[in-house]
C-alpha cells in the first residue's frame, strides 16, 4: 500500500517536473518529438535507479557510518557522473542497438538535475532502500509522463501560427504551464 | 573597457536566464517570492565567482581529459561549503531553498561558464565573468519572484501593495512560474525584435 | 608554465590532488558550521517550546521523552515543571493527513490538557490556502486556543466539530486538528481510540475537495 502511494504520488501529484521543477532543461530540450522524448524517458528511468540505488548504499554504509555527512553533496555529484560514464560504455560493448537508441542522451543526464535531486530527495524523506527504489522509478515515469505528453502537445504546436515573440520556448513555457494546471487536478488524492 | 564589457556581457547581452535559457529548474522553483529568488541568485553568484576564479587559475595543471570532473569536484565542494554556511547563520532561508541549493552543483550555468570562458581567459577576467553572470541571474530570479509574489499575494519584500484576497494563487503555485517566465522571455524578445528592425 | 599533458600519471595526480584539497576545505567549513548549526537548531526548538509551554523553570529539552500513542507511533515530549511540579508540557505531534505531505507541530497544553498555544514547525500545504494554519486558528471566532483537550476531540464543522475549518482548505484544517488531538493523547498517554474515530469521519466523508 505504501508503495503505491509513493508511486502515485511521485507520478502525478508532486510530478518532479510539472509540480518541484526538477529536469526542466531535458524537459524544454529534448520534447520537440515523441520519439526522442520516449528514447529519453528511459535513458533517465535507467540511470536515475541505478544512480538512487549507488547513492543511497554509499549514504548508509560509507558516509554515514563514517560521519561524514558534509561530503553528500560531492560524492553523489561523482557517482552520478561516474555512472553516467560506465552505462555509456557498456551499452556500447553490450548492446549496440540500445546504444543506437539511447547514447545521444545518456550524456545529457549528468546535469538532469531531477536524477540528483532524486537521490537527495530519498535521503532528505528517510525511506528505505525498497522505497527508494520505488520512488525513483516512479519519479522516472512521472518525469516520461510529462515529456511525452508535452512532446505531442509540441508536435502540433508546430503546425499553428504564433505570434513572433512568443515563439519558441515562451509558448513552450506557457504550455508547460497549462499542462502544470492540468496536473494540480491530481493533487490531493493521496 | 574590455572589463566593463565581459561585465554587461553576462548581465544583460547574454543573460543566463532569459537569452541562454540556462539553469531553468532553480529559476522556477525558488522564485515563488522576491527574497527567495535573490537569496537563489546570491548563493549560486557565490558559486559561479569561486569556481571561475579558481578554474581559470589552475586551467594550466589541469589535463584536458580529467578537466570535466575536475571542474564538477571544485563546484561541489563550493557548493557544499555554501550550503553548511546557509544552514548555520541563514537557517530560515536554508529550509525554504532547500533541496535547490546542493542542485546547484548540475547548475549548466557553472559547468557552462567554467568551459566557455573560465579555462580560456585569466583570472581577473574569469572573476568579472562569474560576477556578471552571477548578477544577471539574480536579477533574472528576483525579478521573476517579484512578478508572481506581486500577482500571487499582493505584496513583495514584505510590503503590501493590494489586499491578499484580490492576488491570484495561481502565479505563486508550479504552473504560475512557467507562464511568468514565458511571458517575460517573450516581452524581451519583442523588445529585441524592435531594436533590430 | 606549459599545459599538462593528459599522460595516465598526471590526470591520476591532479584528479587525487583535487580530491584531497576538495576534501580538505570541506571538513574545516564543517568543523567551523558545526557548532552555529548545531545552536541555531537547539535555540529554534528551544524558542518554539518557551512560546507555548506555561512558564517553567526546569530544561524541557533534557527532560523530553517519547510518548507513544499505539505501536511504532510516538511523539516526543517536553515536560514543563515549576519548582519540580508538572505544570504542562510541549508536545511535538504531526499528522500525515495532510493534503500533501507531514504536517508538523508544537503544541503547548497545561496539567490539565487545556491548549495554551501551538507553534506549526513544518508543513507543505498549499500556499496562501493551507498554510493560512498559524494564523486561523488562533483567530478569535475560530480559535483552538483555550480548549480543554481533556473533554473535547477537536473536529471541524463539517465533521460536527466546532472549530471552522480554513476556506477551502477542510483537508489541510482536518490534519492540523489532528494533530492537536494527537499531541494530547501522547501527553496523557491515553491510546489511539479518539484517533481511530476521527479517521473514521474523515474516510467516511471522504476527501474532499480541498
Amino acid at each position: 500500500m505504501d508503495y503505491l502511494l509513493i508511486f502515485i504520488a511521485a507520478v502525478f501529484v508532486n510530478n518532479i517536473v510539472l509540480a518541484q521543477f526538477l529536469g526542466i532543461c531535458p524537459f524544454l530540450g529534448v520534447s520537440r518529438k515523441v520519439e526522442t522524448a520516449v528514447g529519453m524517458t528511459a535513458a533517465v528511468t535507467f540511470v536515475m535507479t541505478v544512480a538512487t540505488i549507488v547513492t543511497f548504499l554509499v549514504q548508509k554504509y560509507l558516509l554515514e557510518r563514517l560521519g561524514v555527512g558534509f561530503l553528500q553533496t560531492i560524492s553523489f555529484i561523482l557517482i552520478i557522473a561516474a555512472l553516467v560514464q560506465m552505462v555509456e560504455i557498456i551499452l556500447k560493448k553490450v548492446s549496440p542497438a540500445l546504444y543506437q537508441a539511447l547514447g545521444v542522451f545518456l550524456p545529457l543526464i549528468t546535469t538532469n538535475c531531477a536524477v540528483l535531486g532524486v537521490a537527495l530527495m530519498v535521503i532528505a524523506k528517510d525511506y528505505d532502500l525498497l522505497k527508494s527504489v520505488v520512488f525513483a522509478i516512479s519519479s522516472a515515469l512521472g518525469f516520461g509522463l510529462a515529456l511525452i505528453v508535452f512532446s505531442g502537445i509540441r508536435e502540433q504546436l508546430e503546425l499553428t501560427h504564433i505570434p513572433k515573440s512568443l515563439q519558441g520556448t515562451p509558448i513552450a513555457l506557457i504550455t508547460a504551464g497549462i499542462l502544470a494546471m492540468a496536473f494540480m487536478g491530481f493533487s490531493g488524492i493521496v | 573597457m574590455k572589463s566593463i564589457k565581459i561585465l554587461l556581457n553576462g548581465i544583460i547581452h547574454e543573460n543566463p536566464t532569459f537569452i541562454l535559457l540556462l539553469g531553468m529548474c532553480p529559476t522556477l522553483g525558488t522564485t515563488s517570492s522576491a527574497i527567495n529568488g535573490m537569496a537563489m541568485g546570491l548563493a549560486t553568484t557565490f558559486v559561479l565567482i569561486c569556481s571561475n576564479t579558481t578554474i581559470s587559475s589552475v586551467k594550466k595543471m589541469v589535463p584536458d581529459q580529467v578537466r570535466i570532473p575536475i571542474y564538477i569536484v571544485l563546484t561541489a565542494s563550493f557548493v557544499s561549503v555554501i550550503q553548511m554556511l546557509m544552514e548555520a547563520y541563514f537557517p530560515a532561508l536554508y529550509s525554504s531553498l532547500g533541496l535547490f541549493i546542493p542542485l546547484i552543483v548540475v547548475n549548466c550555468i557553472i559547468l557552462g561558464r567554467a568551459e566557455a570562458f573560465a579555462s580560456k581567459n585569466s583570472v581577473y577576467h574569469s572573476f568579472l565573468d562569474g560576477v556578471g553572470n552571477g548578477l544577471g541571474f539574480t536579477l533574472a530570479l528576483t525579478l521573476l519572484g517579484l512578478v508572481r509574489e506581486l500577482l500571487g499575494t499582493g505584496k513583495c519584500f514584505g510590503f503590501s501593495f493590494y489586499p491578499e484576497n484580490y492576488g491570484s494563487l495561481l502565479f505563486v503555485l508550479a504552473p504560475g512560474g512557467f507562464i511568468v517566465l514565458g511571458l517575460l522571455i517573450a516581452i524581451i524578445n519583442h523588445i529585441k525584435e524592435k531594436k533590430n528592425v | 608554465m606549459k599545459k599538462l599533458k593528459s599522460s595516465l600519471l598526471n590526470m591520476f595526480l591532479s584528479l587525487t590532488l583535487t580530491c584531497v584539497l576538495a576534501g580538505a576545505l570541506l571538513a574545516t567549513v564543517n568543523d567551523i558550521t558545526q557548532a552555529p548549526i548545531s545552536a541555531a537548531k537547539k535555540e529554534k526548538l528551544n524558542l518554539a517550546i518557551k512560546e507555548v509551554a506555561p512558564q517553567y523553570n526546569n530544561s524541557p529539552t533534557d527532560e523530553a521523552y517519547m510518548s507513544a500513542i499505539s505501536a511504532g507511533d510516538s511523539l516526543k515530549i517536553y515536560p514543563a515543571k515549576w519548582n519540580g511540579e508538572l505544570v504542562g508540557a510541549a508536545v511535538e505531534s504531526n499528522s500525515n493527513q495532510g493534503f500533501s505531505g507531514m504536517i508538523k507541530v508544537i503544541v503547548g497544553l497545561d496539567a490539565e490538557g487545556k491548549l495554551l498555544n501551538y507553534k506549526v514547525l513544518e508543513h507543505a500545504e498549499t500556499p496562501g490556502l493551507g498554510s493560512k494554519m498559524e494564523d486561523w486558528f488562533r483567530a478569535a471566532n475560530h480559535t483552538v486556543v483555550g480548549k480543554n483537550l481533556a473533554t473535547t476531540v477537536l473536529k471541524v464543522s463539517k465533521d460536527d466539530g466546532d472549530i471552522d475549518a480554513i476556506t477551502a482548505a477542510t483537508i489541510s484544517s482536518r490534519a492540523f486538528l489532528n494533530a492537536v488531538n494527537r499531541a494530547y493523547m501522547a501527553f496523557s498517554g491515553k491510546t489511539a481510540d479518539t484517533d481511530s474515530a476521527t479517521e473514521a469521519t474523515t474516510s467516511a466523508s471522504g476527501k474532499v475537495k480541498h
